[in-house]
């Protein structure tokens, strides 16, 4: 039988591998410090919103520039419905949170599938720009400088979990992990079901999709709307994380931040814009490692070249050259993003890392620099 | 000119059927059927206007004038999805496949497509196993039973044009529209191809688009020639080889 999962994890170890991530993730915060568990919410939020770009970008073909819009808005949804100073349980705000960014990816869906490539970027683009100016410019969730909210609780009708102040980060960082999770789990799910087929068959070739009988609209726009709905989840996470919205959740530069995780950890593959979030949130924290270590200043200072060492180590402190740097490095480096980086050969023929059958050899040699 | 046909409805019919793009007349007043149980083969030079009648009775394009009428129905302007579903199932001139996905899984999209879809898109289960069943069966038909694994990009030009073949038949279509299906075989596959669509004329309405004139004659029950957008000539291909009009104005004195 032929599966043609070609977003999945080819290979045992793969998949060994990717549990080891989450177990990892999972031991942050008993034993980093509490800045670091602050920074791996926040990068697993990054992913779980390039991760639900991904099934558009990756997964159907559709590139799209406002999806930082249902994220906002799930935000913002909190924040609309959350009392001044009593925070709502998790169970209320997730839910709204979820199905308001779901609406609305339904409604600019709706619209913006009717277009396609550049056209369809330049009006998601639009609608995201003008759901950042609806926030932006009026008083409905505190304007340009945004909004503290009451964060969402953990309570399970009735009962609530107590939390100090020192224990809330890491409930949070756990909630969100479960998310990540689950999410792609889900994500694997659909992937695996006829619906996903489908979506694959859209991003080789929809024009023969349609020749043979699939309303590709149809499925597009089903995959619109899931893909919002799961950018809700993070949307809801981030403001439960930061009990803050602001109207830079929603504009473009966010959206962009998002396509820039997915190019990094790789097109080709389902985790590989999680993969590029938690690369792409370290890579933010660069700039500060540079200037408590000066590594460039020190190493030029040691074998003499002192000159050198002043005139690099200002630049290596510079947050955006130096990220963008880097992405110019992996993009042109590695075509398939960090994902695409396997086990060097010997190693694999050595421990056989290969899943067995499924596969004949000609079709093998074709996926085997993609690891 | 008219020999014994079918005096049954047809199968697919157009009635004064028309096509612009802009100010160029690309179809102009084509009448034809196709019925069940006969090869229709269109013929006519480069610019005739063949393949943009193909894409309208497939859905790609939309009339710009006429009617098409499938079992009676009628269907001008509908998409190419709801063609399919309605039975008119198309294989295209220039090799349009999945490249990068499985054999089996091109076929396999192609049963799906007119099957479970729009209903039950993420029921698994026995009915996934029916749809792989059916698309492995469709691929032995075309003769590629022994390719299902491979990727479809790799499979040579000429097996290509057999899968191309397989996806349309594997939505059970009651028309077949064939653009250039033997383009860039060689002799055997198309001897085997010309045994397939022998066969399947008997069981469906066919259209035959096709430059081959040798195979064209060999195996049309019925010819229609086009020239300039429009229908030339139509008839037995007996009728058509002795016909003084169509020799000087495409056969080039062939017959």
């Amino acid at each position: 039988m032929t599966q043609a999962r070609s977003m999945l994890p080819r290979t045992r170890y793969g998949r060994i591998g990717l549990a080891l991530g989450a177990l990892l993730l999972a031991l942050v915060p008993p034993f980093a410090p509490s800045y670091y568990t602050e920074l791996g919410t926040y990068a697993m939020i990054s992913a779980m919103l390039a991760l639900s770009l991904q099934l558009l970008v990756g997964c159907t073909g559709l590139v799209s520039l406002g999806h930082a819009a249902f994220y906002g808005l799930a935000a913002y949804t909190v924040y609309l419905i959350t009392p001044a100073n009593q925070g709502l349980s998790i169970l209320i705000t997730l839910p709204a949170a979820v199905i308001a960014a779901g609406l609305a990816a339904l409604l600019v869906g709706s619209l913006s599938l009717r277009t396609k490539g550049f056209f369809f970027l330049m009006v998601t683009l639009a609608f995201g720009q003008m759901m950042f100016f609806l926030f932006h410019d009026t008083k409905l969730g505190g304007g340009t400088d945004g909004a503290f909210l009451s964060r969402p609780i953990l309570s399970l009708f009735g009962w609530e979990m107590q939390l100090n102040r020192r224990q809330r980060p890491m409930a949070t960082y756990y909630v969100a992990l479960g998310l990540l999770v689950a999410m792609y789990v889900g994500l694997v799910l659909l992937l695996r079901s006829l619906f996903g087929r489908v979506l694959e068959g859209i991003r080789v070739n929809e024009h023969r999709m349609q020749a043979l009988g699939f309303n590709t609209y149809r499925y597009k726009l089903a995959a619109f709307v899931i893909a919002g709905l799961l950018a809700g989840v993070a949307g809801h996470m981030w403001a439960m994380h930061r009990g803050f919205v602001n109207p830079e959740l929603i504009g473009w530069h966010r959206s962009a931040e998002a396509l820039l995780m997915i190019l990094l950890g790789g097109l080709g593959t389902l985790h590989g814009p999680i993969v590029g979030a938690l690369a792409y949130t370290g890579l933010t924290e660069l700039p500060q490692v540079m200037e408590e270590w000066k590594p460039f200043a020190s190493i030029f200072n040691s074998i003499g070249l002192p000159k050198v060492g002043a005139f690099l180590q200002p630049l290596s402190e510079r947050k955006l050259l130096l990220e963008g740097i880097v992405i110019l490095l992996v993009v042109l480096v590695l075509p398939k993003g960090l994902s695409g980086i396997g086990m060097p050969r010997w190693l694999r023929d050595r421990i056989g890392g290969r899943a067995p059958a499924r596969m004949t050899p000609a079709s093998a040699a074709e996926v085997r620099p993609n690891g | 000119m008219a020999d014994a046909r079918p005096t049954s409805r047809p199968m697919l019919a157009t009635h004064a059927l028309a096509r612009h793009f802009g100010g160029l007349v690309a179809v102009r007043d084509v009448s034809i059927a196709l019925h069940r149980g006969e090869l229709h083969a269109v013929i006519g030079p480069n610019g005739a206007g063949k393949t943009t009648l193909v894409n309208m009775l497939s859905g790609e394009i939309r009339p710009t004038a006429g009617r098409i009428e499938l079992d009676g129905r009628e269907v001008a302007g509908e998409p190419a999805w709801r063609m399919t579903r309605a039975g008119v199932g198309r294989s295209f001139q220039r090799t349009n496949i999945f490249p990068t996905l499985p054999v089996l899984e091109n076929v396999r999209l192609a049963v799906q497509a007119v099957s479970t879809a729009p209903v039950r898109p993420f029921h698994r289960g026995p009915s996934h196993q029916g749809l792989i069943d059916k698309a492995q069966a469709t691929l032995q038909r075309v003769g590629l039973g022994g390719t299902a694994d491979r990727l479809a990009g790799a499979l040579s030009h000429g097996e290509q044009r057999q899968l191309e073949i397989a996806m349309t038949l594997a939505g059970d279509p009651k028309v077949l529209l064939l653009d250039e299906p033997l383009a860039g075989m060689g002799p055997e596959e198309s001897e085997r191809l010309t045994g397939l669509l022998q066969g399947l004329a008997r069981e469906h309405a066919v259209l035959l688009i096709e430059h081959d004139m040798d195979f064209v004659f060999a195996v049309a029950d019925w010819m229609t020639v086009m020239a300039e957008g429009t229908v030339l000539a139509e008839g037995k291909p007996s009728a058509i080889r002795a016909n003084t009009a169509v020799q000087e104005a495409y056969l080039g004195g062939h017959a």
